[in-house]
């Protein structure tokens, strides 16, 4: 019998491909003054599937103040989350502006003169805008706004954060579910409608303003905070619900929302109608439009979505969708000197690892050595051969943190490397990442880990000052 | 307890003499040796007890290998003092007589060692270069296979650091010295920049003399005043190792190691062993200030003393099974320079200082305490302490921050090897031209003076960037054939140097008061034509030079005074301190005003006429002539016939905002000429060829115009009295006992041997006669020139005698770099026949070249 060859990653190959996604941004300081309470995030993502159907998006709001942070796990393919994750941003921003902002925005349009910029993106090279579809989604923006200003009754200029977030959310789903159902003149951009809306994808968006942090969840990716205790240790807040089968609520919910003789079928094997993981979802439509509607659109749309079987089948026990939204849960929470990171990431690394190992992993990484208990001789009986051992032994151990500079990366590291001791093994970490595309998925799903870091001191400053 | 501490408040003198702040081993050497002095109503304030600071802490090595004369000379005093100090006082120090190793991993730590080995035996310090098979005998436990050599230096010692603070404070105490312990100083109390007293916190004291000995809390206790004393030190953390005994606990004379390759010391301690380092990575503490509360609680830090850990243990295998008492954590302090501070504040007369040790405070403790009491009870000390001056900085070097960075450089240097002519690479950027980012993008590799960016020399484009920078060498550098071609433009066609970090001063008044002044604190004779230029000293009472500068006369009562880039803070306040108080008398810092420019070469000349449309030949420009003149659209330049360098050309003293007009001008007309920048090293080479000796290298305090041969820069009879006058009078009747002689190296191989830096013994018919202050390879002569002082040292007495001409000439010299000696030629005069013909040879070849 033959044994299969064994093939393994050398330590730089595994950190180039753990890097080659990695994205750091620093916000800038302004004479050693630095005014945001966000120092900054560091964001990775690693592909189970090929390609990954996992995106992220981080932007500042220009024309409001506040920063914006989302991770967007796709299904059935990429189109959806790649278009979330490219206009998600820009409705928010949009419900967030203030009337005369709004008004000014459209007379420029209007009369063809600059725009002002809402949103400065913060991206990696790699992440792709469909500038083919950028008029399209212009337009839907566009008439989103004109709404907004023609809705305004001018009475209450507040705007709140988290109504703008959820009516964001669900306008920008009813926006690509009506594109899909007018289809487009242009072949291509047809085609790349119904492929947004036919597939899915769920959102986790974080918006920072101050002391302000607003979650806003719609699926299975999380939110969770990194509170660092007096004692120096570390303990995770989570910030928002998972929407799936493991949520008593959701389940509840769906119940509800449905006649009592489907509540058997509407979630079936912990799936909602035994097809889909997540309980909300952006796209879709599958599980949103009337059996009639979906035939419709199917029939009159291109040969390629005619041929593809996944888009063709009804769910079964289909009566009364819609069994989807896009509708999320929005939570607040007001920032403490204590709350240090804040880790968005999709349910690929929450299903590998423990919220309250992230939450450690992340902490020791972010302050550096300090985890590690400072070694005192008092009363016992050391040698100098004993204790160089010793410190030899910390310093390979604390090695593998030098070699990230990214805590997302790190926390990645960790994710697919780590061994039942809880550190990481390169053996393997250099097996997973050596598995073939075809097999990968089966080991672990995409992974999307965005980590915010907060200046303690500014929101210090701003708790002082009130 | 609180009723002692309330028994000394009530006795607290309300006036003194003296205030000494810090009860450390400075203070109590200063005590000591003011009262030794005869000086008696002097107290000492110490805000904790006695000798508990950093003293008390100190790992208690003397040591008398140094870089610098003035350092092995302050150690090898304290060493003397300490030696006896027990006897005098009956006071336990123990001082052990151990000798100490210093070992090289590498062939240039020898070298190193070797350069510092002729030193020594030159002051009469005794020393020994070693084999590594001398070194395992001399140490029992010392892995010795990795090692090319050591020296060994037998006289060296350790001590008891606070022991030795305690005995100099009771000696001071029966001196009559009072001192008061729980007593700390708030802020020195100032009035016209002048000490009046000290405030502490158990009432006022009112006092002539402030002595500010804090250590790492010096520079806090500058900042405290209303004016405030900026004193650049920064503190760090400091780790060493202590042991319990070996199983066969070591000799008590065990000499102490130093493995400055592997970063540790090691010495016997009570029959274990005492090590620490100083380690790559160095944790500055105290940035944001005091906290006394945490310098109690200092963290043993084991995790970062591994590296350390290791190469003892790489040294003494044999340790691996001694038993660990404790790792100490002692903050040290450390100046940006690797110097320590010493001498009175600039600004406010009366504040001396003495702190920033480098680790070395037990060694330069008892030297230092005397060369700053010299200079408090004499006005100036024994020695030339410029290198260690408080005013070679200014307070542009104070920066919390620079001081952090800095000070993290500066630590593990303290092992480093030190090369020819390295830069500090953290605090850069502090001050610069505004032609920094044009001369930058051209290629200048830039070197710091005085915290100014200067350029060093131009990395032609087809260069190999990486590799230039890469080595570091006691051999023939990399830019040898840069700075030969810089220097051969500047002697065939022109060069342009931008040289705007020298200190530029205006002195103007509205009637004679300017010219009155100047004529008594300058040696030479000022009351020339308008638009002259007269190169002077500034001399002090023994006719020393305080300053070499170039002054011209701008009109009949203004005065513009061109001296070197560090004399910035040093000359003004002596100026100032000599200067009479009058509203009439304006004296102006201009040196950021200006952007000088230095044209060097034949073709200068060309270049400038026809950017002023002016003639500007011998005949309308003659030499040392300053004249204000437009150059290109700009007006108002101040053009200088002279160079620094004894080569034709022009300084150009431009106003800032007409900088880059006047250099892109200037570089687009030279472009005809074969105009090319240049940086320092070509200029030194230039000047050193020529015999120009520079202050701060090659002269100080302690040397005379006569000394050096600038007879003709003195007018004894210019009509009125003049600082130094005396002093030169006396000397010119007896003669001088040095005089700077001028070495070309004879036997040298510029490819092949080492090449001279400084401080070089000179030996005169094998006999020691002095040290060469500063080196340069002349590419004209092509051979190397150095600058020095030749003595007379009596063969019977040792005593100095006078040093003629004659006595010049009739010698034959020896340089000796690194234990080997090379012959010299000694030159008084430069040797200008050799230039000329050399010169006129290549002009032909030049304009063949470019035809016209």
């Amino acid at each position: 019998a033959s044994t299969p060859q064994k093939f393994y990653l050398t330590p730089p190959q595994v950190n180039s491909i753990l890097k080659a996604n990695e994205y750091s941004f620093k916000v800038p300081e302004f004479d050693g003054k630095n005014v945001s309470s966000v120092l900054g995030f560091d964001s990775n993502q690693l592909p189970a599937n090929a390609p990954i159907e996992d995106r992220r998006s981080a932007a500042t709001c220009l024309q409001t103040r506040g920063m914006l942070l989302g991770v967007f796990d796709g299904h059935a393919g990429c189109a959806c989350s790649q278009a979330v994750s490219e206009r998600l941003f820009y409705y928010i921003a949009v419900s967030l502006l203030p009337h005369e902002t709004l008004l000014e925005i459209e007379n420029a349009v209007e009369s063809g003169r600059a725009l002002l910029p809402i949103l400065q993106w913060h991206k990696h090279p790699n992440d792709y805008f469909s500038k083919e579809a950028s008029k399209l989604y212009f337009n839907s923006l566009r008439t989103y706004w004109q709404e907004l200003i023609d809705l305004n009754t001018g009475e209450s200029t507040d705007i709140d954060v988290k109504e703008a977030l959820i009516n964001a959310f669900k306008r920008l789903d009813n926006d690509i579910s009506l594109e899909a159902q007018v289809g487009d003149p242009n072949s291509f951009l047809n085609y790349l409608v119904l492929r947004v809306a036919f597939s899915g994808a769920t959102a986790c968006v974080a918006h920072v303003d101050g002391v302000d942090l607003h979650v806003a969840n719609t699926g299975d990716s999380r939110a969770m905070l990194g509170v660092q205790e007096e004692d120096g240790s570390w303990s995770a807040v989570t910030l928002s619900n998972d929407h799936n089968a493991q949520n008593e609520r959701e389940l509840e919910r769906l119940k509800l929302e449905h006649p009592k003789n489907e509540a058997k079928s509407v979630v079936k094997q912990d799936r909602l109608l035994g097809l889909l993981m997540p309980f909300r979802a952006f796209g879709d439509v599958k599980f949103k439009w009337s059996i009639d509607l979906q035939k419709r659109v199917i029939e009159s749309g291109p040969d390629q979505l005619n041929d593809n079987e996944y888009t063709k089948f009804i769910p079964p026990n289909y009566y009364t969708p819609p069994y989807l939204t896009a509708e999320p849960e929005v939570t607040y929470h007001r920032l403490r000197p204590q709350d240090k990171f804040l880790v968005l990431a999709t349910d690929g690394l929450w299903e590998t690892m423990h919220r309250q190992d992230v939450v450690r992993i992340v902490g020791e990484y972010l302050t550096g050595m300090h985890h590690q208990q400072p070694i005192a001789v008092g009363g016992y009986k050391v040698t100098l051969g004993q204790m160089h051992g010793l410190l030899t032994e910390r310093r390979a151990k604390m090695s593998s943190v030098f070699e990230d500079q990214n805590a997302a990366t790190h926390l990645i590291r960790h994710a697919v490397g780590n061994n039942e001791f809880g550190t990481v093994d390169h053996e393997r970490l250099s097996k997973m990442l050596s598995l073939p595309e075809e097999l990968a998925r089966m080991y672990r799903d995409d992974i999307t880990i965005i980590v915010v870091q907060f200046n303690s001191h500014v929101v210090g400053a701003y708790q002082n000052q009130e | 307890g609180a009723s002692a501490a309330e028994a000394h408040s009530v006795a607290l003198p309300a006036q003194a003499q003296v205030v000494i702040c810090g009860g450390g081993i400075m203070g109590t050497s200063v005590a000591y040796h003011l009262s030794k002095m005869g000086w008696k109503d002097i107290v000492l304030l110490e805000q904790g007890r006695l000798a508990a600071g950093s003293t008390r802490f100190c790992a208690g090595i003397l040591s008398t290998a140094r870089h610098l004369s003035i350092e092995q000379k302050m150690a090898d005093y304290s060493n003397k003092l300490y030696q006896q100090l027990e006897q005098e006082t009956g006071i336990q120090t123990g001082y052990i007589r151990t000798g100490s190793i210093f070992l090289a991993q590498t062939q240039d730590r020898l070298i190193s060692l070797k350069r510092i080995n002729s030193r020594l035996n030159v002051i009469g310090i005794p020393s020994e270069i070693i084999s590594p098979k001398k070194v395992a005998e001399l140490h029992p436990l010392l892995n010795v296979h990795d090692l090319v050599g050591a020296m060994h230096v037998p006289e060296d010692a350790v001590v008891s650091s606070a022991d030795v603070a305690l005995a100099l404070a009771s000696a001071a105490s029966q001196n009559g010295v009072q001192i008061y312990d729980r007593t700390s100083v708030l802020h020195v109390m100032v009035k016209k920049g002048q000490v009046t007293g000290v405030e502490t916190d158990k009432g006022q004291i009112e006092c002539q003399y402030f002595v500010n000995c804090a250590g790492q809390w010096a520079y806090e206790l500058g900042l405290s005043n209303e004016e405030p004393v900026s004193i650049p030190l920064h503190a760090c953390e400091h780790f060493y190792l202590l042991t319990r005994p070996l199983e066969t606990p070591l000799q008590s004379n065990t000499p102490t190691i130093v493995d400055a390759d592997g970063r540790i010391y090691i010495r016997n301690w009570q029959g274990g062993i005492l090590s620490g380092g100083f380690e790559k990575n160095p944790k500055p503490i105290f940035t944001e200030g005091k906290n006394q509360l945490e310098i109690q609680n200092l963290q043993e830090d084991w995790d970062h003393f591994e590296p350390l850990l290791s190469s003892l243990l790489r040294r003494m295998p044999e340790l691996d099974t001694l038993e660990i008492m404790k790792l100490v954590n002692c903050p040290e302090t450390f100046t940006p320079d690797m110097r320590c501070i010493l001498g009175e504040s600039p600004l406010v007369q009366g504040y001396f200082v003495l702190a920033g040790m480098n680790s070395a405070g037990i060694s330069f403790g008892g030297g230092a305490g005397r060369y700053l009491a010299e200079w408090m009870v004499h006005g100036y000390p024994s020695e030339n302490i410029w290198e260690l001056d408080l005013k070679r900085f200014g307070a542009l070097q104070s920066s919390r921050t620079f001081l952090r960075h800095r000070v993290m450089e500066v630590m593990p240097l303290l092992y480093d090897l030190k090369v020819p002519r390295w830069d500090f690479q953290t605090g850069r950027q502090l001050r610069t031209s505004p032609l920094y980012d044009r001369l930058d993008a051209q290629g200048a590799r830039w070197m710091e003076k005085h915290g100014f960016e200067r350029p060093k020399y131009f990395v032609p484009p087809d260069k190999d960037l990486l590799a230039l920078e890469q080595s570091k060498t006691f051999y023939k550098p990399d830019w040898f054939d840069i700075v030969e071609s810089e220097v051969k433009c500047c002697k065939e066609a022109v060069c342009v140097i931008d040289m705007s970090s020298f200190t530029k001063f205006e002195i103007t008044s509205t009637g004679d008061q300017a010219l009155e002044v100047l004529q008594y604190l300058f040696s030479n004779d000022l009351d020339v034509p308008v638009g002259h230029i007269v190169h002077t000293g500034m001399l002090n009472e023994g006719g020393g030079y305080e300053n070499d500068c170039s002054i011209a006369r701008l009109s009949k009562r203004s005065f513009f005074m061109i001296s070197p880039t560090d004399q910035q803070v040093h000359c003004w306040a002596w100026l100032k301190k000599h200067m009479p108080e009058d509203s009439n008398l304006l004296l102006e810092d201009v040196t950021w005003k200006y952007t000088a420019l230095n044209l060097i070469g034949p073709r200068a000349v060309d270049v400038l006429s026809e950017l002023s449309y002016a003639p500007m030949t011998p005949d309308h420009f003659p030499s040392l002539f300053c004249k204000e003149m437009s150059v290109g659209y700009a007006n108002g330049i101040r053009v200088m016939s002279m160079t620094h360098t004894g080569e034709p050309g022009f300084m150009l003293y431009i106003p800032i905002e007409y900088a880059l007009h006047v250099y892109n001008e200037v570089m687009s007309v030279g472009q005809k000429y074969g105009i090319r920048n240049a940086g320092y090293y070509a200029l030194r080479s230039l000047r050193i060829e020529k015999f120009f000796a520079f202050w701060g290298q090659d002269l100080n305090t302690l040397t005379t115009p006569l000394e050096c041969g600038r007879e003709s820069r003195v007018k004894l009879e210019k009509g009125m009295d003049f600082m130094g006058r005396d002093a030169l009078l006396q000397q010119k009747q007896n003669g001088v006992y040095k005089r700077l002689t001028m070495f070309i190296l004879d036997d040298h191989d510029t490819d092949l041997d080492l090449w001279p830096w400084w401080g070089e013994p000179i030996y005169r018919n094998g006999q020691y006669a002095g040290k060469t202050t500063s080196s340069a390879y002349s590419y004209t002569l092509e051979r190397h020139v150095c600058l020095g002082f030749v003595h007379n040292f009596s063969e019977d007495t040792g005593e100095e005698q006078v040093v003629t001409a004659d006595f010049i000439n009739r010698g034959e010299y020896e340089i000796d770099i690194a234990g080997h000696r090379f012959q010299a030629k000694a030159k008084l005069y430069p040797v200008t026949s050799l230039f000329t013909h050399k010169r006129r040879k290549d002009d032909v070849e030049l304009s063949d070249l470019h035809g016209k």
